[in-house]
């Protein structure tokens, strides 16, 4: 049958390795192509002419962007490990929680890495994630008792990308005082035998973030 | 299923709100239409969606779907022997999904700059982003469609509806700008669609009044213009 599945990427970016991860979850082989974001190759631009962005999957031949769309692609394409859950509401409930994080969260805390209004903006990352946090209540996943599509979506927060970055930019958000629950869930989460194979490698990320965010010499 | 069962929050303006009514219809679900005032968010809307407070919310058996696609995608899934509105290959799925995206995150911003632009350069060039994010509908309707009169094919699909929301926005932004976005030059396949969206069946009683919309959205530009100009915090 010849599956063929590829996938545009770029090594510390949380949107491509959401894909990484749902493919790795599923036990789906496929071929990883890192991108030169400076320096973009026709094969991508032609896959993705509208956004001009990662990730991207390609199977057979076809191609997909845009990270949930792709999520959502994978758990209809590969049965195996289920990543929404069955029953509608709960899948209304993982789609609003992924939009509220990929809309809501995701803008907040890069503006926390910026140099403007700095303070304010961590505020409302805060609330934000207070949110996030009163979804988990106790559970150890957003998905239960297993990693599903709202953690994988969250993979910004619950990897090592928040918890570095907040400490080159010296700031407290993500902190087990404020959040304790989703601390005990990021831990959960870095430590999933999973997830754990598919993070970015620490120190370069950290190399990276030091560069971009880190205060200037 | 008692109508009681089903109850929509909303506003006849919203685009929102009309992706909902309209995927309603197409399941031939009967619901009750609460509609919201202008300017005040009843306890209700407060209750069923704190997070956001926004217009559409869902009430299924009193448990609230909130996001209009979300709710369209929840019509679909529990109103499953209805006419279908998600195609049912995953990669179309996709490919709806991805211009669905397009639209609320891309289109519709540029839609509305025309409309808080504070200068005529401004709106020209929020125009000339308008037309080039239709030339990528157009081409895209061109492809979906395979020749019939929808993105869904002979029925109205998923991405009917959340394009389709913003026709009556269309027309209104067209009216106000004596500008033709669809036209036959350049979008030939997306103007008939829209004379077909409008007159479906499950859109035609829905689809707001464009003369009433039209006076309404004097008054929400000149709320979106004060806000746009107003000095930042």
């Amino acid at each position: 049958m010849g599956e063929e599945v590829k996938l545009f990427a770029v090594w510390g970016s949380p949107f491509s390795r959401r894909v990484e991860m749902a493919l790795k979850l599923k036990g789906v082989e496929y071929e990883y192509i890192e991108v030169d974001l400076q320096n973009k190759s026709d094969l991508l631009l032609k896959y993705n002419p509208v956004h001009k962005k990662i990730p991207v999957l390609v199977h057979n031949g076809k191609p997909i962007a845009e990270s949930v769309v792709i999520l959502e692609y994978i758990d209809e394409t590969w049965k195996g490990f289920p990543l929404l859950p069955k029953d509608p509401y709960q899948r209304a409930m993982a789609r609003f929680w992924a939009k509220f994080i990929e809309e809501k969260c995701m803008p907040a805390l890069f503006k926390c890495a910026g140099t403007e209004d700095r303070e304010k903006a961590v505020e409302e990352a805060c609330e934000l994630l207070k949110l996030l946090e009163n979804e988990l209540e106790d559970k150890k996943f957003f998905g239960g008792e297993n990693i599903g599509f709202v953690d994988i979506v969250a993979d910004f927060i619950g990897g090592y990308w928040l918890r570095d970055i907040q400490e080159i930019v010296g700031v407290k958000i993500l902190t087990r005082e404020n959040l304790p629950k989703l601390c005990e869930w990021s831990d959960e989460f870095v430590n999933h035998v999973v997830i754990k194979e598919n993070l970015p490698p620490r120190d370069k990320l950290i190399a990276y973030f030091r560069t971009r965010f880190g205060p200037k010499p | 299923m008692a109508k009681s069962d089903v109850k929509l929050i909303g506003a006849w303006p919203s685009p929102f709100v009309l992706r909902a009514r309209i995927a309603l219809n197409v399941k031939s679900v009967e619901y009750e239409f609460l509609q919201e005032t202008l300017g005040s968010k009843s306890e209700l809307l407060l209750k069923s969606n704190p997070v956001h407070k926004k217009i559409p919310v869902l009430l299924h058996h009193d448990k609230p779907i909130c996001e209009s696609l979300i709710i369209v995608e929840y019509i679909d899934e529990v109103w499953a022997s209805g006419p279908s509105i998600l195609p049912s290959d995953p990669y179309e799925r996709a490919i709806a999904r991805f211009w669905a995206s397009y639209v609320d995150e891309k289109w519709f911003p540029a839609m509305k700059s025309i409309a808080v632009a504070q200068d005529d350069e401004a709106r020209k060039a929020a125009v000339v982003q308008v037309a080039e994010g239709l030339a990528l509908l157009e081409e895209a309707f061109q492809k979906i469609s395979k020749g019939k009169s929808f993105f869904g094919g002979d029925h109205i699909g998923y991405l009917d509806i959340a394009f389709g929301g913003f026709l009556g926005w269309l027309r209104v932004t067209e009216g106000t700008g004596g500008i033709k976005l669809l036209n036959e030059t350049k979008t030939p396949g997306l103007l008939k669609w829209a004379d077909d969206f409008a007159a479906h069946p499950a859109v035609k009683d829905v689809l707001p009044d464009i003369g009433k919309l039209a006076e309404f959205s004097k008054v929400i530009v000149a709320k979106m213009r004060a806000a746009a100009a107003a000095p930042a915090k």
